[in-house]
């Protein structure tokens, strides 16, 4: 079933998982193995890629990358609760339609013109094409812009946790088949089938149906490698002994019992913040002043700084300085 | 890629896929749930990345296969004890063995078997085993009580008849080489029983895990509640939250059922007034569901304490759903304990509950005394009030005349009785008494009545 449609596609076959790291690694998001396993499964599969994990780990950020390797626009819809068809798909264009009633009643003489009784009226104005419910008068909205780009599209799906349980069932027609159901115009089919990226914080749990439908990738805190290189492609102006420590310190940190872990957003903020001040080395006065870069409860800032100077040293000793 | 994307009719059910279908059903066993279409999602998916790479196997299995947190811990497992134990049993060249040729060693050879026993060839054994295993239907092992007939099957598909009557032939023989090869032979035997036990084991944790856990849980939802034991505890806590969670997801749909459907007029001409009246912008009618708001009162003297932890739990775990809960507890007299129950966890809150009030022996009239001099006030036409208790108050006067007023002043009030319904209104029980006042009043002494009056509170809130 699907052949014709992806020899329609431009979108260059990927050839191997390497080349999605390669290039993800070009757009600047450095991938762990599983999502570039993901990636590359579901564009060979054409499935949509539901992506959980704390907040802060670069999920949205992985459809941002993927669009800017592949070149190709991305299409973003933020849910929220109360969000509708009207507003995830399409909108017909009410005041055009009005006046194009208004226009139809002007012209309405011309177009049956001279007719004797009501039944030749009638044979007229059913040959005259019906374009009250047609595409002019449809508004996209980002699933149908989505499935209208001629080279195909980055479909992110935003924290898909956040929108009611009706609005999943809605989507299912749209996740595995590409396509979408007007009931006035009929069923539009995507021209190229669009990379679809749905991210979830876990806020509550997604349907069976939906997940059924999708890859699923988790993406957690990365460990203390992958996180090193990740700071080091985002704030490349960075020490390396200075990224050691920081990298160091925060792992320790995601160890502590804490009501929000830092994440690796936080982790580059901390990192813009240190080069930004010229620091060279972790020390623990820089630290307690800086702690709320990486952490936003009181709770937690006021847990962690019983640590910080064992955190403090410890990441130092890792990183080589005595 | 063309072929890639086929029809499922169109999957071969080749050799390739078996270990991928015997993984398929370990997964299940490891209590993932694996639908058909995932299934075949994977044998897509492994058509892609194909089989060599043991990690890219792995990632790919997982983003296919486990979708929540938890089933991909159960999948990591799943995956490592299954393809450690595929080691075992593979042939050197790799992938193909554990479908392929591992059938074709020919079942109930007694000589081959001897042969493998002499030569001590632990690697040609573990195969034998293997195909016995697969022959006498290992995967379908449920519970441990099967342990051994499973280890006989293997071991008698393996040939163990043959080689049991070359040891007796032997011995009958009576020359000391050959009593020399039977008594070698038959600690080898032996030693080859403790392998297949442990690999009946190691299977049965592979294929059964899942659906003895499941078992349990559905015995333990219907097991009266003052029954179960302390082990039990932790299982149940777990079990409430996930009824809980799964209510309130129940609840919150009926809630925001659609509302849209009646046009507002008045509203729509009123925002349309700008363009003189022609409806661009339309208004539709909402209607506003209130959640209901709780009051329960939870007896915990000795005889009932054990139903209010898991009405409290429940409740509070359901606190998405619920605008407003306020909890007493009572024996002898009556407390609020919202705030216990808001500042900590409700494990440790109802610890703390308990040694505070709990254990002493009940007296309903002052519970209800108490509650109609403290809080009685804050009831509305718009609470529901739960009782949870027995209605035994050791002959002190009950105090209907309480109940009365409260049942007027409140939307409705509901009884939950952990007592089973012949002995109500027996001994000291004024349950016959109160029952006229409430709206409801019902048995709940197991996991599913709560579950079942829990629902009907908050079905009854629409």
């Amino acid at each position: 079933m699907d052949n014709a449609r992806n020899s329609s596609s431009p979108i260059r076959p990927l050839q191997s998982i390497e080349e999605v790291d390669a290039g993800l690694g070009a757009a600047g998001y450095i991938a762990s193995r599983p999502i570039s396993t993901a990636i590359y499964l579901a564009h060979h599969l054409q499935k949509p890629i539901l992506v959980e994990g704390p907040a802060g780990v670069g999920k949205t950020e992985l459809a941002k990358s993927v669009a800017a390797w592949l070149k190709l626009p991305l299409i973003r819809m933020q849910c929220y609760e109360g969000l509708d068809e009207s507003k995830a798909l399409y909108e017909w264009k009410y005041g055009k339609q009005l006046l194009y009633t208004q226009i139809l009643k002007d012209k309405v003489g011309s177009v049956i013109g001279e007719s004797d009784n009501l039944a030749v009226a009638l044979d007229k104005l059913h040959a005259f094409g019906d374009i009250f419910f047609s595409r002019n008068f449809l508004e996209p909205r980002p699933l149908l812009r989505a499935l209208e780009q001629p080279g195909g599209a980055v479909l992110l799906i935003d924290e898909i946790d956040k929108s009611d349980q009706e609005f999943e069932a809605f989507l299912l027609e749209i996740l595995s088949d590409y396509q979408v159901t007007v009931p006035e115009i009929g069923c539009v089919t995507a021209l190229v089938p669009p990379i679809v990226l749905l991210t979830s914080n876990s806020t509550r749990d997604l349907g069976d149906a939906l997940k059924r439908r999708c890859l699923h990738l988790h993406i957690g805190f990365p460990d203390e490698k992958l996180e090193a290189r990740i700071i080091a492609s985002r704030v490349p102006d960075i020490d390396v002994r200075l990224l050691k420590q920081l990298v160091s310190f925060v792992q320790q940190l995601r160890a502590l019992d804490l009501k929000k872990l830092p994440s690796v957003s936080e982790t580059i903020d901390w990192a813009k913040v240190m080069v930004l001040m010229h620091i060279a080395v972790l020390e623990t006065a820089v630290v307690r002043d800086t702690l709320n870069v990486l952490l936003k409860f009181e709770a937690d800032i006021e847990a962690a700084e019983k640590h910080i100077s064992s955190l403090t040293h410890k990441a130092q000793r890792e990183a080589g300085i005595a | 890629m063309p072929g890639v994307v086929e029809a499922p009719a169109g999957v071969p059910l080749t050799s390739a896929s078996e270990p991928l279908r015997r993984f398929l059903q370990a997964a299940r066993g490891a209590g993932l749930r694996v639908s058909a279409a995932e299934g075949i999602d994977a044998v897509r998916a492994l058509d892609v990345v194909g089989y060599s790479d043991r990690a890219v196997l792995k990632d790919t299995l997982g983003l296919v296969l486990a979708k929540t947190p938890d089933e991909k811990a159960l999948y990591h497992e799943a995956f490592d004890l299954y393809f450690k134990h595929e080691a075992l049993s593979a042939d050197k060249d790799g992938e193909n063995a554990p479908g392929g040729d591992v059938n074709s060693p020919p079942q109930g050879s007694g000589n081959a078997l001897s042969q493998l026993l002499t030569e001590d060839d632990r690697a040609g054994l573990a195969t034998a085993m293997e195909a016995a295993g697969r022959e006498s239907g290992i995967e379908n092992i449920r519970f441990f009580t099967q342990k051994n007939l499973y280890t006989r099957r293997i071991l008698v598909h393996m040939g163990l008849h043959a080689v049991e009557d070359e040891v007796e032939a032997l011995r009958t023989g009576e020359t000391q080489l050959g009593m020399d090869r039977a008594a070698l032979l038959e600690s080898r035997v032996a030693r080859l029983r403790d392998t297949v036990r442990d690999f009946v084991e190691r299977n049965m944790l592979l294929f059964a895990r899942g659906e003895n856990e499941q078992y349990r849980e559905a015995l333990l939802k219907s097991a009266r509640l003052s029954n179960l034991e302390r082990r039990d505890m932790e299982r149940l806590r777990v079990l409430v939250r996930q009824m809980a969670k799964k209510l309130a997801a129940r609840y919150a749909k009926t809630r925001r059922r659609r509302l849209r459907g009646h046009l507002d007029v008045r509203l729509t001409l009123r925002k349309n007034m700008g363009w003189g009246g022609i409806p661009f912008v339309t208004v539709w009618k909402q209607k506003r569901i209130e959640k209901p708001r709780v009051m329960v009162l939870c007896d915990v003297s000795g005889s009932v304490a054990a139903m209010s932890q898991f009405l409290l739990m429940f409740l509070y775990a359901l606190n998405e759903a619920l605008s407003d809960i306020r909890a007493f507890a009572y024996s002898g007299s009556l407390i609020e304990v919202s705030d216990i129950l808001e500042k900590e966890p409700v494990e440790q809150a109802i610890h703390r509950i308990m040694d505070v009030i709990g254990f002493g022996s009940s007296n309903y009239g002052n519970a209800l005394a108490d509650f109609e001099d403290g809080w009685m006030e804050f009831v509305t036409n718009k609470t529901t009030v739960i009782i949870l208790g027995d209605a035994r108050g050791n002959h002190n006067d009950p105090r209907i005349d309480i109940l009365a007023r409260l049942s007027q002043r409140s939307r409705r009030i509901i009884w939950l009785n952990p007592e089973y319904r012949t002995m109500w209104g027996t001994g000291d029980s004024d349950m016959r008494r109160y029952a006229p006042f409430c709206n409801v009043v019902t048995e709940c002494s197991t996991l599913r009545h709560l579950e079942r009056a829990i629902s009907d509170v908050l079905e009854g809130a629409n």
